[in-house]
């Protein structure tokens, strides 16, 4: 069953990262020293690599190989960026795009 | 210094509010989504505001939800870090601007998310306004509404008896948004190609338990190799 000692500790190390992202900047550079070039580049361009990551991610237990070769993904993705595209709404495209896999999960495939 | 920072009048109040509104009502929908998510897979609201108040990202709690079910610590750790990683940049951005700010400063970077710093570092503080106080109460709002949204959304979880079969693809459906505006708001794709090739490689090359850490080094890698012709082509949001 649910395994809540589990959750915790995955939520305390995940805060205790998130919390080292913004504070640790801070604590060693917080006095005035140069902040090297190439960290304030990775903090530029890392969170673009990451939401492809976490796409990828979210998606790692959906087989192409196997039927139905992950179609209510592919046709909820484009649901999710067609509306995306016109309404430019976060919310709209996540709560139609989710209604839609929902759909496509328990219904249609 | 840090003294004045606890005279807050009523015009910093409202200031504040006038700013973070629309963030308000973002995060407490958002936050809802959360909160159903998690009383679905068994965690009610409690652990929802908990989750809101130690990690504090929407993102970093979204994934952190298909981490609960067996993910290793140090998968936990490694995706955290690769999600919070542009933290790093708010951060240091901020350092000037929060020299001043006395000990509240701990809880402004603590609670330093991509929306309040989109707001914070624009230096609009409106005429007669307190800026430290109103860059408290900005912070403050955005985080309360988004643990109060996702408390919310686990007590309605609790209530609507529905069939969440493919509910987690909220989680997909969110990144694939932010996936599309970061390509709009950018010059250069490559980032964008490379997290998304990198990781998908990964993952047919090393199983779907493995693959996080070697996506992460490779990408890691790539954009060190790779930093000039990024730079040059630039056009990141905050630059």
């Amino acid at each position: 069953m649910t395994d809540y000692r589990h959750a915790l500790i995955i939520i305390l190390v995940m805060g205790i990262v998130t919390l080292a992202t913004r504070i640790l900047p801070v604590l060693i550079f917080g006095r005035g020293e140069k902040i090297p070039d190439y960290i304030v580049y990775l903090g530029k361009v890392v969170p673009y690599t990451a939401m492809g990551l976490l796409i990828v991610y979210c998606l790692k237990d959906v087989s192409l190989i196997e039927a139905p070769h992950a179609a209510p993904e592919f046709i909820a993705l484009f649901v999710v960026s067609g509306t995306y595209l016109w309404k430019r709404n976060t919310i709209f495209s996540v709560v139609i795009g989710t209604v839609a896999y929902m759909l496509l999960a328990q219904l249609v495939f | 210094m840090a003294r004045k920072t606890w005279n807050i009048t009523k015009r910093d109040a409202a200031a504040a509010l006038h700013t973070s509104f629309p963030i308000m009502a973002t995060f407490i929908a958002l936050g809802v989504g959360y909160g159903i998510l998690m009383e679905k897979h068994g965690f009610g609201p409690l652990w929802s505001s908990l989750s809101g108040i130690v990690i504090f990202s929407g993102t970093v709690q979204f994934v952190s939800v298909s981490l609960f079910a067996g993910g290793s610590p140090v998968m936990a750790a490694v995706t955290a870090f690769i999600v919070a990683a542009r933290h790093i940049f708010f951060s240091i951005s901020m350092i000037d601007r929060y020299r001043s700010e006395g000990r509240q400063k701990w809880y402004l970077y603590y609670a330093l998310c991509d929306e309040t710093y989109a707001m914070l570092s624009r230096d609009s503080v409106p005429p007669g306004v307190n800026r430290s106080a109103y860059r408290l109460l900005v912070t403050l709002f955005n985080q309360t509404s988004w643990v109060a949204g996702s408390f919310l959304g686990g007590w309605l979880g609790a209530l609507l008896n529905f069939n969440s079969t493919g509910i987690d693809f909220a989680m997909t459906a969110l990144f694939t948004t932010v996936f599309i505006q970061q390509w709009i708001d950018s010059r250069s794709h490559i980032p964008a190609v490379l997290g998304l090739t990198a990781t998908l490689v990964c993952r047919i090359l090393f199983g779907r338990d493995l693959f996080l850490i070697p996506a992460m080094i490779i990408i890691i890698g790539t954009l060190t190799v790779m930093r000039g012709q990024i730079e040059s082509d630039g056009g990141f949001g905050n630059d």
